[in-house]
């Protein structure tokens, strides 16, 4: 039998050993009448076999079209040393470091893990990885609520629509109200924000750079949220920090995002990881595990897990939150491409996404019936507005083995003239002149 | 040393792709970062010896016993990692979802179909939904079904029930949802306690949350009745999959009552556990829940995958897309290996592997529940810690200097110095005996010499951390 070492002499000489007849003896606790009904299962295959079939399987999947998409989720490069890396399977075949003497590699790793996404993000303090982005705000949405003991929750229109379904899910069902802002453009209308913020919110959640890419500055309206003792919840794009002003220089208070961006790959969608970022002040109400640095009996230089009195395995129904396995092996990759690519990789990075997204958004505003819709300046996405269905577009250039973008039309039913372009550092100037050519064809 | 010391100017890991147009930054400088990011300027071989040396300072899977109870270390076969590794599957874009691309995700789809369909199968329910990216978020996924189910109907719950062995994301998640928590203790035999539970049991309960077999390896043989009054006052029984290993291909969840159930695809099937996550956490219910499932959902229609179009009484969207799809993509890889003699065969040589060891060490630990188990074994080390002051942490530590990895300690948290060992199906006999055989020279040694235990680990790359110093004097963060 696959994977398991057991010869017939080690059968019965442990049976003997516990005093059993046979191997069905073993599960003899078990009633008769509550043994499975059906196990119907297919016969198992050789590895060579089943690889051969996925293979297959695979090859009913295009993934040879240059992607415009991004929504959060974006073509980035993953360095070869990442893979190496966190193929090692002392990484990966280990479990949660709850020996701390048997485990300081991945400890450590998660200790320079929180070093570097506060420094990205110039804020305090991060614990060790959420699942992902979308449940990372909602768990932040959460924590804001604890904090202040308030539940007006209001979240802003550029917030990825995705996101906010995740939210009100959580919300909802604990009878908290999401409020929603609306804007007539696809930036955020300040004033209807500063309009709605009062002494029963408990936070105000938006994204920078937003759904549609437009990249604004939220200090004054998180003046405005702290002259409440409301809190301000951010949404960001990892990528963007190496250029863009940081959710610490805002003033956020709780700032999450997705490491997708961080050297892991599309994987429809997963497995990503959710980073949860805050101030000091707010530590004992974040979710989630947090490595501390300490030192052994000899005074040596030791990480373990710490504050895990906040936590479910400890303090059951009253722990922050119900999350026990994170996304470790995500953030360790993130930690990895965050050292490969250093202080001035990664600002070269940022900055290629954005002059790449500009070449093709400047080209895109040649063409007579498209027109750009952001009013802000936008990081590595933009919004134009075509003269037919983006649905239709995205269907037509796909044929000619380009995914145009995410059709805006998708999150909100007015809006289906509206394509969502995103361009990284993998876009070539080759690649963006036949996207405007193909795109000039189909229209 | 950290990878912030051997930082110098100037150094980079990688080169990336050229700028090849030429534009202009777009940004106000109200708008931009004032300084960089202070991460470290390492050459790739600094970054590459820098985590290898890491990873040499943890204890695996690959390279170490791993008895871990309730976390079923088994062996993650390698093949799952070829086929993860495949371009067709780890580039896809999920936002082809949103635009309704099915036509270009028909591989994708099929694997979410398919997977599905073997998990129904193989735990009795009526369907499953992916989207849970790990155990305890499937918890919450199906706390959140059973609440969507009550108030459709009208049903005013309060409480959520569980037992005092349970792991602490039942109750977590209970909370989550909103619900108060009850807790039963166990009774004698270490099973739930059926008079307590009878007397808690009201109309104002909405869901049961069981392991089976329990955390002490316990088969609760009046599991049926359990159900049956639960049920009885409309409260539904949610089935928490961390110790499906014990059972899998004799028992299934579905035949016996439960309404709901999630998997542990990082225990049960086989997927790295990654140094504490990925995991993956699908959640499977009955005929009567289907309406209430997560929005994204995959349907066959003319030969064709696609998305189904979600009621309106779905609890809407608990993760962005399908979880951690490329969590379950290697599951999918490991089940169609084994098969239906394999899967069978996952229960059998686990239960052997740990009963083997209960009977090998009953002689030289407290059993506090003394009868045969099913996929793991509590132990207590009680009366050392009575007659030796050698506790369950010193016998861990000590197990570390032989390359075993430390069985779980100090739960369920209802026995004293509680050492809980699952030695899953894929680790051999001699090894086995030979970590039985440091088991019992533990005991040896605790009674001839006790103090000896206080400076164990010795050969391991430290000594025990101070953990206290680590949560008074906070240092998270090298910033």
């Amino acid at each position: 039998m696959p994977y398991t070492p057991h010869t017939k002499e080690d059968i019965s000489s442990m049976l003997e050993i516990i005093g059993l007849e046979d191997e069905d003896a073993l599960f003899d606790s078990i009633p008769k009448e509550l043994r499975v009904k059906s196990f119907a299962l297919p016969e198992g295959l050789s590895e060579f076999e089943v690889f051969e079939a996925l293979k297959d399987t695979g090859k009913k999947n295009k993934t040879d079209k240059t992607l415009f998409i991004g929504g959060g989720y974006y073509d980035h490069v993953v360095p070869s040393a990442v893979d190496a890396l966190s193929m090692r399977s002392e990484f990966y075949t280990a479990y949660t470091p709850y020996q701390a003497e048997a485990s300081q590699g991945t400890l450590q790793a998660l200790y320079e893990y929180q070093s570097l996404i506060c420094r990205l993000f110039e804020m305090d303090v991060t614990n060790a990885s959420m699942y992902d982005g979308g449940t990372a705000l909602a768990e932040a949405a959460l924590m804001a609520i604890r904090i202040r003991k308030r539940d007006k929750v209001i979240v802003d229109s550029g917030v990825n629509p995705v996101y906010k379904t995740i939210l009100k899910t959580y919300l909802k069902i604990r009878g908290f109200e999401v409020e929603e802002i609306n804007s007539e453009s696809f930036e955020t209308d300040k004033n209807e924000v500063l309009s709605k913020i009062d002494e029963q919110t408990a936070c105000f959640i938006f994204q920078n750079p937003n759904f549609f890419g437009s990249v604004q500055d939220f200090s004054d309206i998180i003046e405005k949220l702290h002259s409440v003792k409301a809190l301000a919840v951010g949404s960001f794009y990892p990528v963007s920090l190496g250029l863009l002003k940081t959710p610490g220089a805002m003033g956020v208070d709780i700032a999450t995002a997705d490491g997708q961006s961080l050297g892991n790959y599309l994987g429809f969608g997963g497995p990503s990881f959710g980073i949860m970022v805050t101030k000091k002040e707010f530590i004992r109400q974040i979710p989630g595990r947090i490595v501390g640095k300490t030192v052994d009996k000899e005074n040596k230089e030791a990480f373990v897990l710490t504050l895990q009195a906040r936590e479910q395995h400890i303090r059951r129904q009253k722990a922050t939150s119900n999350i026990c396995s994170n996304q470790n092996l995500m953030a360790l990759r993130a930690t990895i491409f965050l050292s490969l690519l250093g202080k001035d990789g990664f600002k070269e990075l940022s900055t290629l996404n954005h002059l790449k997204t500009n070449y093709l958004k400047d080209e895109l505003s040649k063409i007579d019936n498209i027109t750009i819709k952001n009013l802000t300046p936008t990081f590595n996405e933009f919004v134009i507005k075509l003269p037919k269905k983006a649905s239709k577009v995205i269907e037509q250039m796909s044929k000619s083995d380009i995914y145009a973008g995410i059709d805006v039309g998708k999150t909100d039913k007015n809006l289906d003239k509206f394509l969502l372009v995103a361009v990284t550092e993998k876009r070539t100037k080759k690649q963006m002149d036949r996207f405007v050519k193909v795109l000039k064809e189909v229209l | 040393m950290s990878v912030f010391d051997n930082s110098k100017k100037g150094r980079k890991g990688v080169k990336l792709p050229r700028l090849d147009v030429d534009t202009k930054i777009e940004f106000s400088n109200k708008l931009l970062r004032e300084n960089k990011a202070e991460l470290p300027e390492l050459s790739e071989l600094d970054v590459v010896r820098h985590f290898t040396r890491l990873s040499s300072k943890n204890f695996s899977i690959d390279k170490n016993f791993y008895p871990l109870g309730s976390c079923t270390m088994k062996y993650n076969p390698k093949i799952e990692e070829k086929v993860a590794s495949l371009e067709s599957f780890n580039t896809v874009h999920p936002h082809l979802i949103l635009n309704d691309l099915s036509e270009d995700i028909q591989g994708s789809l099929e694997i979410i179909s398919k997977s599905e369909e073997l998990f129904c199968e193989m735990t009795g329910m009526d369907a499953f939904t992916l989207t849970p990216q790990a155990g305890a978020h499937g918890e919450m996924t199906g706390i959140m079904l059973i609440h969507a189910y009550h108030q459709n109907k009208g049903n005013k719950k309060r409480y959520v029930i569980v037992p005092d062995s349970s792991h602490g994301t039942n109750p977590a998640t209970a909370s989550m949802v909103g619900y108060e928590v009850i807790t039963i203790k166990s009774d004698k035999s270490g099973d739930m306690n059926i008079n307590e539970f009878k007397e808690k049991m009201s109309d104002e309960v909405a869901a049961v949350m069981l392991t089976v077999p329990n955390t002490l390896g316990i088969f609760n043989p009046n599991i049926k009745e359990i159900c049956d009054i639960a049920h009885s006052y409309d409260a539904l029984m949610y089935y928490d999959g961390a110790n499906l290993n014990a059972i899998l291909g004799v028992v299934r969840p579905g035949d016996i009552g439960f309404d709901v159930t999630h998997l542990n695809l990082h225990k049960t099937f086989a997927t790295p556990h990654g140094g504490g996550g990925p995991g993956s956490g699908p959640v499977g219910v009955k005929e009567f829940l289907k309406p209430f499932l997560p929005n994204l959902q995959v349907e066959k229609k003319d030969g064709k995958y696609g998305f189904k179009k979600v009621s309106e009484q779905s609890i809407g969207r608990i993760s962005p897309f399908f979880g951690n799809y490329m969590v379950t993509l290697r599951a999918l890889v490991y089940i169609l290996i084994l098969g239906k003699e394999g899967l069978m065969n996952v229960s059998k040589k686990a239960v052997l592997n740990a009963n083997y060891i209960r009977v090998k060490l009953k002689e030289y630990y407290d059993m506090p529940y003394d009868m045969p188990c099913m996929h793991e074994c509590v132990l207590s080390a009680a009366s050392l810690l009575k007659e030796h002051k050698v506790r369950a942490l010193d016998i861990a530590k000590y197990l570390l200097d032989f390359g075993l990895h430390a069985p779980t300690i100090y739960f369920p948290l209802i026995v004293k110095e509680a050492i809980m060992i699952e030695p899953t199906e894929t680790e051999n006999k001699e090894d086995i005996d030979y970590f039985c055989k440091k088991m019992v020279d533990a005991v040896t040694l605790a009674k001839q010499n006790p103090k000896v235990f206080h400076d164990l680990p010795k050969t391991l790359p430290v000594s025990r951390p101070d953990e206290t110093k680590a949560a008074r004097e906070l240092d998270i963060c090298q910033c």
